[in-house]
């Protein structure tokens, strides 16, 4: 029997652009891309040079200090560039496509009957074990490790966020046998956190234990969950991973090969008609955007949704871990007098603006900050956005004086930046909430190993 | 509009470091935020950011003090025709013009004084000029009788703005709030002009009526009589600071800034509730003292009790931060207020010093609000454990 949490504490932010339950074509994806960047923390080793033919499944790169952690090709081609930033950090491993996705092979097998030795090792072979997170601070999960619990959010709470039973269609299969592989590696349950109402076939799943979550978002957020259902103290691990990304483990333990095609959602208010499409893990943004935008003006384009995503460009390669394309104004103008207009076009989730008193269905927001970055001002007003059992403005505070006792006290092993990320939307003063959660989580993770 | 924003995006590279003009680069950014939201957009972590900053929020204060402020205006009017006996003969236009132009100058003293150090602090600290001195501002001329001498505003403003705000380095980091400092400053370093009958009314160098004592009800009952008009009270035509003595007035700002989310209804409620119970608690001791048996919700319509509860004591850096030392903080403000009234006899307003000694305390209150949840999180371990 599962359990319902009700979350009271939370923010819908209604956004123009929702994709509608429509799959788009696209033409064929050219190039992909991993990128090392979408790790915190990692330190990437190239297992390949330039011009090196690979197959889907073959290994890109490794992380320094876990040799045995392999990111590998979503597709076989040549790797047709590394690009490198400053200090020569690399920055992306860009494979062009040679359009037949051969894949290495690996052993057939049902994860049931397999020792977790065996799991392990087929997870960590094919490049797929990098799906797994580790929290406390948001990293790889570690090989050493044996999680307490492993979490799955069956639901995307986020702004314009992809409805998972959508993406997901008849794929049922491929998702048991994936979970069922997850299973293998935790002595402890995966927990499944469901969306309230229909759950459609995810509340079938077996060889699972199921919560319901209710409420605004973060509800869909997986530390919230956690939260819930069973907070991380001191000493203990868990893991989570990306519903879509099951899917991955799946097919490999049920085919032996690599199949990362994945559907996406094209979101926002810049898009013209917002659906979804399929395409590849890492896939170069280029195809996908080409004359899907409005181009009325400079647009944002944002691999994720809107509070969390990370900023790319237009010909940039799709995120590690997303399933959603956001595209919102960059609103790089001045307003004037903005902070004075009764503001009847304006979401917020304070109560100062009219448009509280006259709701919209839904509104087109940029990337302007509205406003000057200050110190902490006004009191109780996160709180409304976390629903957690945390005091968050002194946990920022104690995490900007380097505080690692008040750290631990206050509860930094529970949280990651994306569980904050609606307090840093709604914050009168600005303050860069994602930054400071991860400058605490590195100190931390520097101090304690 | 066009011109403004293309005078000031023109102008700015003159006041960059290293610039001619740099001397005035806080300056030049502070009107130019004021006029314009400026087009910086986000970097990193959300994409996307609340409409609402500092600015609006300091506005809407400002705008939930402006009931409070304009009848104070007209009844510094009002005081002024009473005490010199022309009431009958003018009319509320020349009423309220009279009250309009003698605090006019104390408001635009308070401002000149308080943003020239800001902007001065700002400009050598390298900051953005930060917003809060827009409600100090207004709420310093509030509190102050209508007889201040403008000098002495000027000063304690200065000493609040230097000494309260920006020693700790700004808005936001403040312990106490700035605006009641600068009037214990006067309280306490010029008690022979602050206190008495004289200064809560203005006379204009005319002559007083015979009989008129000026005296507010708060000193008649610390003398030990209360007579209390409770209608002219509440609507606010008695002697008394310039922005406190409408209750009413005081009401429409709470509702604003309740509506708006600005202020927190807890900390309003729980003064009320502290004032409340400490006035019943000195009921059922009063005997024959007539200000101990004072009803409660009187304590409520005279002085700065409604002023300070709404206005001072939400303000949510000097106050508590936490939501449940929110409701402790109020509440003993509200106790403390009453208590230093009647029992002691030296200070006739207990409302500014019950504030002040709360938000020395504030910070010790959240301590232990925040013990609390670390309590809870280890006692989690050790259930686990």
């Amino acid at each position: 029997m599962s359990k319902h949490f009700k979350l009271k504490r939370g923010l819908d932010i209604r956004l123009k652009g929702g994709a509608e339950a429509v799959l788009g074509s696209v033409s064929q994806i050219r190039t992909v891309a991993l990128k090392p960047t979408d790790f915190p923390g990692l330190t990437p080793k190239l297992k390949v040079k330039a011009d090196m033919q690979v197959k889907a499944g073959d290994a890109l790169f490794f992380d320094k200090y876990h040799p045995d952690i392999l990111f590998s090709s979503p597709v076989s081609g040549t790797v047709k560039a590394i690009n490198r930033g400053e200090r020569r950090k690399i920055l992306e491993i860009v494979v062009e496509s040679d359009g037949k996705m051969e894949s290495l092979v690996f052993s057939k097998a049902d994860p049931s009957s397999l020792s977790r030795e065996q799991v392990k090792t087929q997870l960590l072979q094919s490049g797929l074990w990098p799906f797994l997170k580790q929290r406390p601070y948001g990293i790889l999960a570690k090989t050493a490790d044996v999680p307490k619990n492993i979490f799955i959010s069956c639901f995307d709470s986020a702004p314009l966020a992809p409805d998972y039973s959508f993406i997901m269609k008849g794929q049922e299969k491929m998702l048991q046998t994936g979970i069922n592989a997850l299973a293998k590696l935790t002595d402890g349950k995966v927990f499944l956190g469901l969306p309230d109402g229909n759950a459609g076939f995810f509340g079938q799943l077996k060889n699972v234990e199921t919560n319901i979550f209710s409420g605004p978002h973060p509800s869909g957020v997986v530390g919230i969950q956690i939260h819930q259902v069973s907070p991380i103290n001191k000493g203990e691990i868990v893991w989570t991973i990306n519903l879509p990304d099951v899917l991955f483990i799946g097919r490999l333990f049920e085919t032996g090969k690599i199949d990362m095609s994945k559907i996406i959602a094209l979101t926002g208010s810049e898009v013209d008609a917002p659906k979804y499409y399929p395409t590849i893990h890492g896939a170069c943004l280029e195809g996908l955007l080409a004359n899907k935008t409005k181009k009325d003006v400079n647009e944002r384009f944002i691999s994720g949704n809107v509070l969390t995503g990370t900023l790319v460009e237009h010909d940039d390669f799709l995120g590690f871990f997303d399933h959603q394309l956001t595209v919102i104004p960059e609103g790089d103008k001045y307003e004037f007098m903005g902070w004075a207009d009764p503001g009847f076009n304006k979401f917020t989730a304070s109560k100062t603006f009219i448009s509280k008193l006259f709701p919209k269905k839904s509104y087109v927001l940029d990337a302007n900050l509205h406003g000057g970055e200050r110190a902490f001002v006004l009191s109780g007003q996160y709180e409304k956005y976390l629903p957690m059992d945390i005091l968050p403005v002194y946990l920022l505070k104690a995490i900007l004086a380097n505080d690692i006792d008040k750290m631990e006290q206050l509860g930094i092993y529970e949280i990651v930046e994306e569980d904050l990320a609606l307090c840093e939307y709604a914050c009168t003063s600005k303050v860069k909430v994602q930054d400071i959660v991860r400058q605490g989580l590195d100190l931390m993770m520097k101090e304690l190993g | 509009m066009k011109f403004i924003q293309k005078f000031f995006e023109n102008t700015k590279p003159y006041v960059q470091k290293g610039a001619k003009y740099q001397w005035l680069h806080s300056v030049h950014d502070g009107v130019f935020t004021l006029f314009f939201v400026q087009k910086n957009t986000s970097k990193s972590g959300s994409h996307i950011h609340d409409y609402i900053d500092l600015k609006r929020t300091m506005g809407l204060v400002v705008l939930a003090l402006v009931p409070a402020l304009l009848m104070g205006m007209y009844n510094t009017g009002f005081q002024h025709f009473v005490a010199v006996g022309e009431l009958s003969g003018v009319g509320f236009m020349e009423i309220f013009l009279y009250g309009f132009l003698r605090v006019l100058p104390v408001i635009m003293v308070s401002y000149i004084v308080g943003l020239g150090i800001e902007f001065i602090f700002a400009q050598y600290r390298g900051h953005e000029i930060q917003e809060g001195f827009l409600v100090s501002g207004m709420l310093i001329p509030m509190i102050m009788p209508i007889n201040t001498p403008l000098w002495m505003v000027a000063i304690s403003t200065a000493f609040a703005v230097v000494f309260v705000k920006e020693v700790f380095g700004g808005t936001g980091m403040n312990i106490w709030n700035p605006a009641l400092v600068a009037r214990a400053f006067l309280f306490f370093a010029y008690p022979s002009q602050m206190s008495g009958d004289s200064v809560w009314v203005s006379l204009g160098g005319k002559q007083a009526i015979d009989g008129f004592s000026g005296a507010t009800p708060m000193a008649e009952a610390a003398a030990g009589h209360p007579n209390i008009d409770v209608w002219n009270s509440f609507i606010g035509l008695i002697p008394g600071s310039i922005g406190e003595t409408s209750t009413l007035a005081i009401l429409i700002g709470a509702a604003i800034l309740i509506i708006t989310g600005i202020g927190s209804w807890k900390i309003m409620l729980s003064t009320f509730a502290g004032g409340a119970v400490m006035g019943l608690i000195l009921n059922s001791f009063a005997g024959s003292n007539a200000y101990m048996a004072l009803p409660f919700w009187e304590h409520f319509i005279i002085g700065g009790f409604a002023f300070g509860a709404v206005f001072m004591a939400t303000d949510p850096v000097s106050g508590s931060q936490t939501e449940r030392g929110k409701w402790i903080y109020g509440f003993l403000i509200g106790i403390l207020a009453i208590l230093i009234r009647v029992v002691n006899p030296a200070y006739p307003e207990g409302m500014m010093l019950a504030i002040l000694l709360m938000n020395t305390f504030a910070p010790l209150v959240d301590h232990y609000v925040v013990e609390g949840s670390i309590k809870k999180r280890l006692k989690r371990v050790k259930v686990n454990a």
